[in-house]
């Protein structure tokens, strides 16, 4: 990993050997450049890139493409999400050259949430690849230099690229494999999905690094900071392959509804001390959902702060 | 087989709502074995159908008759003297049949009585479950003998996705996730290399996104065999 595959700023921190704090932001449902800037203003300097999400869960928003340009012009480092959803390999390359064209470099290649949990049901769906090709036909575009029709790519695009990971999805025994089956298809980092279940995770990463998988790719665990008793109550029901322990629920439901938060966010703060020290995680994925006016405090309470200048 | 639902009653109702004179014509096909356009569900749809004209104040005169086919033309000719008796022929095939029906007369309207849904078969009294989706390249022996196009829902080479849980699909309650089937399928096999590796990408020009399809198997149109 010493060579420089795109020259992304979160790159060369976990090539860096620092251990990698990464945030995320969600574009509007609309053209509000203006909301969408002020968000930039709370992660700028406090994580060394944010994921601009790709109509996560299924809600139309300003595009992802377009959110991730728009923080490049911020002086902040995007990691665009594309889903396979949307777009056929067709859009999908032509939206990689794009990124590229407009200073990406980091991209997180997913499956994306069915449509039929977004505000557009009806929806027809794509899926002409999935995420484990889509990863490694981004492989193919910068490191062969061609499409997948095999023609020539004429500046193929610099990505550092992304995958994600759920441990908490069944068939459990099977996730390491499928880990292994996306960094083998390419992937150069991993975000697994929100980790509340310790426990598990522990026992997860342990069978990652017994596989070696942490020496293959860079590993970022998840963590979402919870605002109160109710919004881990609504994921635990209504969010796919979410593992929310009833501990943590009563956790929040033991203090006053107004210290909930605080309680949230403490526990988020505990995680991200036991993840520095656990072998095989080279960082954190901080999704302050709708809460990146407090992803400054988290940073600095995570000792986070100030993000390594490579 | 093709397995359809029927319309609702209103539905069909409207369809006809200016005829007075109409048949309704069944299918002894696929419709027949899914229980939905067969003699039986024709005349429970004439049944249904005069009711509710009768109580409109409008009866409806209704012819019944049930093809061998009506996705072959030598059936469909059956027809050719009393079709255009009819203000309107009510269809209860799959979508094949009421444009066999189109296509040979062109002047008499044909109205579909049935949704046609999915390849499938019944998994049991009453239940009909989809199993294929007609791509035109079949691999469902790289699966466990599953097919991933068809039964998950984001028709993934390399599943599970982050949403399955207890093999159940985050799409729907009553869905199993088949990749979670598959997966365990193969593990259980000792066969988990099988599902290692990216596959390439599939080619759908041999599914609807290359085009209307055609089969043409030459020594039939020849007349050898």
């Amino acid at each position: 990993m010493s060579e420089l595959k795109s020259g992304s700023n979160l790159e060369k921190v976990l090539t860096a050997g620092h251990f990698a704090f990464t945030g995320e932001c969600g574009p509007p449902k609309g053209a509000n450049t203006k909301h969408l800037l002020g968000k930039f203003k709370y992660l700028k300097g406090n994580v060394d890139c944010v994921n601009l999400t790709d109509n996560q869960t299924a809600v139309v928003r300003m595009s992802s493409l377009a959110a991730s340009s728009l923080m490049v012009g911020q002086g902040l480092e995007p990691n665009f999400q594309m889903v396979c959803r949307d777009r056929n390999r067709l859009a999908m390359m032509s939206d990689i050259l794009g990124a590229h064209a407009l200073g990406v470099r980091n991209m997180l290649c997913l499956s994306g949430d069915h449509q039929s949990f977004g505000n557009h049901p009806q929806a027809k769906n794509v899926h002409d690849i999935d995420s484990m090709q889509l990863i490694a036909m981004v492989k193919k575009m910068r490191d062969e230099g061609k499409f997948m029709n095999g023609d020539d790519i004429d500046v193929p695009p610099e990505m550092f690229i992304g995958a994600a990971c759920n441990p908490f999805a069944d068939p459990y025994e099977y996730r390491v494999y499928r880990l292994a089956n996306k960094i083998e298809a390419g992937a150069d980092f991993i975000q697994t999905q929100c980790i509340f279940n310790m426990e598990k995770f522990r026992d997860f990463m342990k069978k990652t690094v017994d596989m070696g998988l942490h020496e293959k790719s860079y590993i970022l665990a998840g963590v979402t900071p919870m605002k109160n008793a109710g919004m881990a109550n609504f994921m635990k029901k209504f969010v796919p392959g979410m593992d929310i322990p009833d501990e943590l629920i009563n956790r929040l439901k033991g203090v006053e509804k107004k210290d909930q938060a605080e309680e949230g966010i403490k526990f988020a703060l505990e995680q991200v001390e036991e993840f520095k020290a656990m072998e095989g995680v080279a960082g954190v994925h901080m999704m302050a959902i709708e809460w990146e006016h407090r992803v400054p405090e988290i940073a600095k309470r995570a000792g986070m702060l100030p993000r390594p200048v490579v | 087989m093709i397995v359809a639902d029927r319309k609702s009653l209103e539905e069909i109702l409207a369809m006809v709502a200016d005829n007075k004179k109409i048949l309704i014509l069944g299918c002894k096909g696929c419709v027949t074995v899914c229980n939905v356009g067969g003699l039986k569900e024709v005349e429970i749809l004439t049944s249904s159908l005069k009711i509710a004209r009768k109580k409109l104040g409008k009866p409806l005169d209704i012819d019944i008759q049930v093809l061998e086919r009506q996705c072959d033309n030598e059936y469909v000719a059956e027809l050719s003297e009393s079709v255009n008796d009819y203000d309107g022929v009510i269809s209860m095939a799959c979508g094949v049949g009421p444009q066999f029906l189109s296509e040979m007369y062109k002047t008499q309207v044909f109205y579909p009585a049935v949704n046609t849904t999915f390849f499938g078969g019944a998994t049991q009294h009453g239940v009909w479950e989809e199993r294929c989706a007609g791509c035109g390249t079949c691999g469902i022996h790289m699966f466990g003998g599953l097919c991933p196009i068809a039964r998950c829902a984001k028709s993934l080479l390399h599943g599970p996705c982050g949403g399955s849980s207890e093999g159940i699909c985050e799409v729907n309650a009553d869905t199993e996730c088949i990749w979670d089937s598959i997966v365990k399928k193969k593990m259980e096999a000792g066969q988990l290399e099988d599902l290692m590796g990216v596959k390439g990408l599939k080619d759908w020009t041999t599914a609807r996104d290359g085009g209307p399809r055609r089969s043409i198997r030459e020594e039939l149109v020849q007349g050898k065999i």
